[in-house]
């Protein structure tokens, strides 16, 4: 059992969990994710640490509240106990040999470069950062990445806070205006992640990407979460979750992404009834 | 000349099982489990034990279940096996102990002994007769995997007063007896009670803990006295032929896992399993035929491809009987070519015709394609299931560990010792995929070598 020790919503949607997990405090780097599983018949849901406190024994996450999984996260309160928390699982991200980088994160992605953006703070090579969301009130983690950020963009899609547009707008704007960088590292929704490659490739910027592919073990088990990578087949979990953004193949990542979109619906739908009846 | 002959198993029959997840085959009953057990002959040599891997003591057993002593007969099948209940049901028995019982050519066949043991080990369960607690004698051993391997460890160090701790990976204890074997040839209860068992032997079960991830193995040797690796071979291998990513085609251990594991086999489980209209199973050995049987429960109609004939089958006679009844059809001498897709999801498979061409090296005579005579199976579900190999990710965080091509841990084989000191490895993590016996024996020899290692001997 793992004790949710606090639990703060940062945007509609969008919920932190600091979770009791010394196990996985003591070795979890930036770029890693744990399993979960809510309760005893609960399935198991990957998410990315997004920080963690080795002294007190606590790994974060960040969770957007998307379907039953999530739901069921959501109703639980600050005392009440995660039943399973595995990881740290998968690979741990290495920029080390980059020393201008830009870090673009869309929606819940930004989850996953503000411990990249402390990380690169740290190393004294503070990176730059596009942060896009929906609207202003889901742009998350707004002074966080700022503090640890030489240049921080924030785009919108509804322009709600003055700069309307897709963080490919501003990412070919820097491109354009001679900003010149050793490597991308894009993190979000697939659609988003495959927008940025198409873009960085044409102006030759290397680009790496975390894959968020469906999971069940998370430790090479079960093959769930393959995805072609240059034409080779790669376990998410276990070879990533980061990779070459120009060899993955989104088209197949979205395709594999939508397998279980009819039952996924009917749960939540059998979820909603149970409250509203 | 007693030619009395062999007492089958009940089964459920196949229209109804087809329809369940209930265990297929039900057991002796005490009346058929007297006569079976009277017809061993009790030989003096026994030929019977040396085709089992740990040796139990067959006549041992059942001459004391045909005397009516049911109580002493389960202390005799303990003294070898720890896991009786497990193996009397998925121990491969035809190719292991009953093929050299002396009845078996001409005198009715040989005695069940697996159904046997299975009755025994039944028995013992439903009475509870319970293994007490030992006194510690001050000495720690970590075990990696709680699967076969890993419990018989756990269990006989416990015997022997040694502290144990495992670490487990998935959020549950078994390994393959509970995410891979299917509850209609191993119910999970059962196995449960063979786990509770081992805990009650003072062992500790620490789920959630990915060895090599979670925690390592030289901080597991700062620890413990000794570390023995169960970690079974899990990784799945696929056909590596295009159509293999789209939606609907699954590793088998991916789709037991869903089912067993996860209990997806529940329409309201909350873990979504694709119910396929039609479904292809690639492979033919134990785990292809637990796939095409799980597939078949979950109402699809299923064919099984594989690309040798039925005398290379390599799963158990009595599987493939049952998946046949149940209704799976064969489709042998066919080697599938590419999957075929539309909207990113399976619509058939494209495969080939093949021919028995001459031996290998094997021996077994290997297939040859049939030039021009490719054809389409229509499906909307394909299941991989070829066979498994170790998991790398021990190794890759613990480099001193020494492991062969195909990626299993080297060890010594009076020892079991790894390269390494003090961390010791058995089971499919050692041998490549093999049996629950196999693993159980591997267990149990490592842990003697162990106590004898932490105690000086
Ligand atoms: C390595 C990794 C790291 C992740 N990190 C985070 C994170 O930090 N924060 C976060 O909120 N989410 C993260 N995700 C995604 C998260 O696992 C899914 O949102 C979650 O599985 C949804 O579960 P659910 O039961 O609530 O929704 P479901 O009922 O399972 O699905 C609801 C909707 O989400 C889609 N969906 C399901 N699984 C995924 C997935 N893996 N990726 C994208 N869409 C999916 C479904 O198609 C459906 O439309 C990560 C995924 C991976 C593989
Ligand atoms: C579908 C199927 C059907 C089968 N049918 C039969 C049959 O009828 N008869 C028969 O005799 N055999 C059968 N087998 C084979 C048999 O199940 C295996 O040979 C046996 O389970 C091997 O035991 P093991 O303890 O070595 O490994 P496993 O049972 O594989 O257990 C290994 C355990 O280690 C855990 N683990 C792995 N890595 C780590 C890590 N890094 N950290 C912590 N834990 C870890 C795993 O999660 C797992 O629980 C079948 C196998 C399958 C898949
Ligand atoms: S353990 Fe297996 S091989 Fe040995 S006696 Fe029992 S059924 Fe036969
Ligand atoms: S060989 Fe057959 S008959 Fe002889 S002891 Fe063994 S089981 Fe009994
Ligand atoms: S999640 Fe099972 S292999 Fe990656």
């Amino acid at each position: 059992m793992y004790e949710i020790l606090k639990k703060r919503v940062l945007a509609e949607n969008i919920i932190e969990y600091v979770v009791f997990a010394p196990a996985v405090a003591k070795h979890c780097l930036a770029g890693q994710f744990i399993i979960l599983r809510v309760d005893s018949e609960g399935e198991r849901v990957p998410f990315t640490i997004c920080d963690y406190s080795r002294e007190e024994g606590t790994v974060s996450i960040l969770v957007q509240t998307v379907g039953f999984t999530t739901m069921k996260l959501a109703e639980m309160k600050e005392g009440d106990d995660i039943h399973d928390f595995v990881g740290p699982l998968g690979n741990s991200t290495d920029l080390s040999e980059f020393k201008r980088i830009l870090l673009v994160g869309g929606g819940i992605g930004t989850a996953v470069i503000l411990p990249q953006s402390k990380q690169l703070k740290q190393d004294n090579k503070p990176a730059d950062a596009i942060v896009g969301a929906r609207n202003t009130s889901l742009l998350m983690y707004a002074e966080e990445m700022q503090a640890n950020c030489k240049n921080t963009y924030f785009m919108t899609d509804d322009g709600s806070n003055g700069n309307k547009g897709f963080v490919t707008d501003k990412l070919r704007a820097l491109l354009d205006a001679g900003e010149k960088y050793d490597a991308v590292f894009a993190v979000g929704p697939l659609p988003m992640m495959r927008a940025v490659c198409n873009l960085t490739k044409e102006y030759g910027v290397h680009t790496i990407v975390s894959m968020n592919s469906m999971m069940v073990d998370g430790t090479g088990m079960c093959g769930c979460c393959r995805l072609s990578v240059g034409n080779e087949t790669k376990y998410a979990c276990v070879d990533g979750p980061e990779f070459d953004g120009h060899l993955v193949d989104f088209d197949e990542a979205i395709s594999r992404s939508r397998i279980y979109t009819e039952q996924e619906k009917d749960h939540v739908c059998k979820l909603r009834g149970k409250h509203n009846g | 000349m007693d030619n009395s002959k062999r007492n089958s198993m009940p089964t459920q029959s196949a229209e109804v099982r087809a329809n369940n997840f209930k265990e297929v085959a039900l057991g002796y009953d005490d009346e058929t489990a007297l006569k079976e057990a009277n017809r061993c002959l009790n030989c003096k040599n026994a030929p019977c034990i040396k085709g089992c891997p740990v040796g139990v003591n067959i006549p041992g057993f059942i001459s004391q279940l045909a005397k009516g002593n049911k109580d002493e007969a389960v202390k005799v099948l303990k003294g070898d096996n720890n896991l009786p209940a497990i193996c009397g049901r998925v121990c491969p028995q035809e190719n292991q102990c009953e093929m050299f019982c002396v009845r078996k050519a001409k005198l009715g066949g040989s005695v069940g002994i697996g159904n046997l043991e299975r009755y025994t080990a039944d028995y013992a369960l439903e009475k509870d007769i319970e293994a007490k607690k030992v006194e510690h004698i001050g000495k720690r051993v970590a075990i990696v995997g709680s699967g076969p391997a890993g419990l018989s460890c756990a269990g006989e160090l416990a015997i022997m007063g040694v502290e144990v701790v495992i670490f487990e990976a998935l959020h549950k204890a078994g390994g393959v007896l509970v995410y891979g074997i299917p509850e209609f040839r191993l119910p999970k209860s059962l196995v449960q009670k063979e786990i509770d068992k081992v805990i009650a032997l003072g062992v500790e079960i620490r789920l959630n803990q990915v060895v090599g991830k979670t925690v390592m193995i030289d901080e597991l040797l700062d620890e413990y006295d000794a570390v023995f690796i169960g970690s079974g071979a899990g990784l799945p291998a696929f056909l590596k032929i295009p159509g293999e990513n789209l939606c609907g085609v699954y590793s088998a251990n991916e789709y037991l896992t869903r089912v067993n594991l996860m209990k997806a086999y529940d329409k309201d489980a909350i873990t979504p399993i694709q119910r396929a209209k039609k479904a292809v199973v690639v492979g033919a050995g134990n785990v292809a035929m637990d796939s095409a049987r799980t597939a078949i429960r979950l109402g699809s109609e299923c064919h099984l491809v594989y690309r040798r004939s039925r005398t290379e089958m390599p799963a158990r006679a009595a599987e493939i009987e049952h998946a046949e009844e149940e209704g799976v059809i064969f489709d042998l001498l066919t080697n599938p070519l590419e999957i075929l897709g539309e909207n990113g999801f399976v619509k058939g498979i494209r495969c080939i015709k093949m021919e028995l061409g001459e031996p290998d090296a094997s021996g077994r005579r290997s297939p040859v394609a049939i030039k021009g005579s490719e054809f389409e199976i229509e499906c909307d579900q394909v299941v991989v299931a070829l066979g498994t190999t170790p998991n790398p990710l021990i190794k890759n965080s613990f480099k001193a560990l020494e492991t062969s091509r195909k990626g299993t841990l080297v060890c010594d084989e009076e020892t079991l010792q790894t390269s390494v000191e003090r961390v010791y490895a058995g089971g499919d993590a050692m041998t490549g995929a093999a049996t629950v016996i196999l693993a159980m024996g591997a267990g149990k020899k490592a842990a003697k070598n162990i106590y004898n290692k932490i105690m000086n001997k």
